[in-house]
């Protein structure tokens, strides 16, 4: 198997700069979404739900808010996005014939998908810590961590790029994967609200430890295993990144 | 096993897709500075062929040299000299026309004050210069080749892969393109064209290989497959259904090299008139033409439609 190289930057720098041609014809759903579900879920539902610690409830969902979105980010580049240039455009096609390889297009989008949820992340953060609900430095943190998190999905997500054999069989993937995994890992509920067996299941999906992260980061109280879930998110991102390299190169050498 | 100086070369290359056979086991030498046509009916494996030695998609079997570099292990350096004009448009939508240029000379490293002079040179080149702010779609069918191609010089190539360069192209863009590739090849560039364009094959290439079913089944300069194949001129005979029987008959007790192509029969290798005088029911009916390279390419690969 052959890895990626430097040269991976310069489909990363492509995909930058159609975002920056026609950011204002998609981007600022990214962000208006998740600010207005924060604010109706957080002022509406917020009058009904009393947390244990005296917690106001639209503080506890300001971290579930950016890691939900920042993987949503992500996971839309890299399916629709990527079959779109894939299959529609034939963008790869035309990037393999240079001195660019499989491996430095894959490694691109995936790096392009993971500075989505970067700015998703960020912008998100900004907003909250305006209406006062960050109280935290450790906060800092959360934009790199929002990046880490955008490779994880990024590298799912061109997995099923790589199976996919029509632009329709994600709706599957976001419908039976990503939506659950919203509500489900802790976002909205704690955790320990679940049924036992729910609990444990939310441990094994990858956005749970990224919703544990970002809860203390925003809080600066670290009392979860967070170390477990820094190298659960860590160990995903690898195996997930060099698997789509391997099953991307089968399907794009064919 | 790293031969002379072929600017490229195939050893037994070969291409499965489950189980058909696109390419079947060719040997191929190029060289430096030739123009190099690939001829050969839908499904012949032309494409195929381009996308394995453009180092796009790996063989099933055999092997391929790049100026002498094996394609295996330089796949980098070699898709670095080549330019590369494909059949299928794959110009990038999203951007606009000069982008899509500044973008692809970012993807050879071209620093980016040598890219844009590289840019509108290409342009101006395929008189495009009046469209470099359009998108992809706005340009026409032509517009967008004349594209593909001035994209395929940006890295200087010295060696070009062109897959039907021309197709699309109206008379006046197609013989700025000849010309364009005539000047290249005086420069010392070496080009694989694939063309179903059997002028476009005659006027431009030194060499000329047919291609059938996966396989080349002659290899040789245009004018000797014509002279091998056909001789220096073909006689059209056209013929109705209640002779042509009989004038079948006569072409072959006369022992003449013809085929039938039900309305018309064809006769090659015919030098004056004398023997086939008599074949034809009236002296209009018989045409005299100098042969081309289309006949040896329906010789060699049959008058019906390959699917
Ligand atoms: N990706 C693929 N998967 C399966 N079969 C393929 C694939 N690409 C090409 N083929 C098959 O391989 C054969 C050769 O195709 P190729 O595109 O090389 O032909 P070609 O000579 O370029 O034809 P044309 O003149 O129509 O462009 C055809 O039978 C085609 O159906
Ligand atoms: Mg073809």
């Amino acid at each position: 198997m052959k890895l990626f190289s430097w040269r991976f930057i310069r489909v990363w720098q492509r995909d930058r700069d159609v975002f920056l041609k026609l950011w204002h014809s998609e981007a600022p759903g990214f962000v208006a979404e998740p600010i207005i579900i924060l604010l109706a879920m957080g002022t509406g539902l917020g009058a009904y739900v009393g947390l244990v610690d005296g917690q106001k409830y639209i503080e506890f969902i300001v971290p579930g808010i950016i890691a939900s979105y920042a993987m949503f980010s992500a996971s839309f580049e890299c399916t629709y996005g990527s079959f779109v240039r894939m299959e529609f455009q034939r963008t790869f096609d035309a990037i393999i014939a240079t001195p660019l390889n499989v491996e430095d297009v894959i490694a691109g989008e995936i790096f392009w998908g993971a500075t989505r949820s970067f700015m998703t992340g960020t912008a998100i953060l900004i907003v909250a810590s305006a209406f006062g609900l960050v109280h935290s430095l450790w906060a800092l943190i959360i934009p790199p961590l929002a990046f880490l998190e955008g490779l994880m999905f990024a590298s799912i997500a061109m997995l099923i790029t790589s199976f996919a054999p029509s632009i329709y069989s994600f709706n599957y993937y976001f419908t039976l994967v990503v939506t659950p995994m919203f509500f489900f890992s802790g976002v909205f509920f704690p955790l320990s609200s679940f049924p036992e067996i729910v609990q444990t299941m939310s441990w094994v999906v990858p956005l749970t430890p990224v919703v544990h992260l970002t809860r203390a980061l925003v809080s600066g109280q670290f009392s979860l295993p967070l170390l477990l879930a820094l190298t659960l998110i860590i160990v995903l991102t690898v195996a997930f990144f060099l698997t789509s390299l391997t099953t991307m190169k089968r399907r794009l050498t064919a | 096993m790293v031969p002379a100086m072929s600017v490229i070369k195939t050893e037994h290359l070969t291409k499965k897709y489950k189980q058909l056979v696109a390419v079947d086991d060719i040997s191929l030498e190029i060289e430096e500075g030739e123009c190099f046509g690939l001829l050969g009916p839908n499904g012949a494996g032309k494409t195929t062929l381009i996308k394995m030695i453009t180092a796009v998609s790996p063989p099933t079997a055999g092997e391929m040299w790049i100026q002498g570099k094996s394609l295996k292990h330089f796949a980098r350096q070699a898709k670095a000299v080549l330019g590369v004009v494909p059949q299928m448009d794959n110009l990038d939508p999203d951007l606009s026309v000069l982008q899509n240029l500044l973008t692809f000379a970012r993807y050879f490293d071209i620093p980016r004050d040598e890219a844009s002079r590289r840019s509108r040179e290409v342009l101006k080149l395929f008189e495009l210069e009046g469209k470099q702010n359009s998108q992809i779609r706005e340009l026409s069918g032509g517009m967008k080749r004349r594209l593909l191609l001035a994209r395929g010089l940006l890295n200087h190539p010295r060696i070009l892969v062109l897959d039907e360069p021309t197709i699309g192209l109206d008379p006046q863009a197609k013989y700025l393109v000849w010309h364009k590739l005539a000047e290249l090849k005086s420069q010392g560039v070496t080009e694989f064209l694939c063309t179903q364009n059997m002028e476009e094959a005659t006027t431009l290439c030194d060499r000329v290989a047919i291609m059938h079913q996966g396989k080349i089944l002659s290899l040789d300069k245009p004018q000797e497959l014509i002279y091998r194949y056909v001789g220096r001129e073909v006689i059209e005979v056209e013929v109705s259904p209640e002779e042509r029987g009989r004038a079948i008959a006569e072409l072959q007790s006369r022992q003449l090299d013809f085929e039938d192509a039900v309305s018309r029969i064809y006769v090659f290798h015919v030098d004056g008139d004398k023997l086939v005088q008599g074949i034809a029911s009236s002296p209009d009916k018989l045409k005299r033409r100098p042969a081309t390279l289309e006949d040896v390419f329906f010789r060699l690969t049959g008058r019906s439609l390959i699917e």
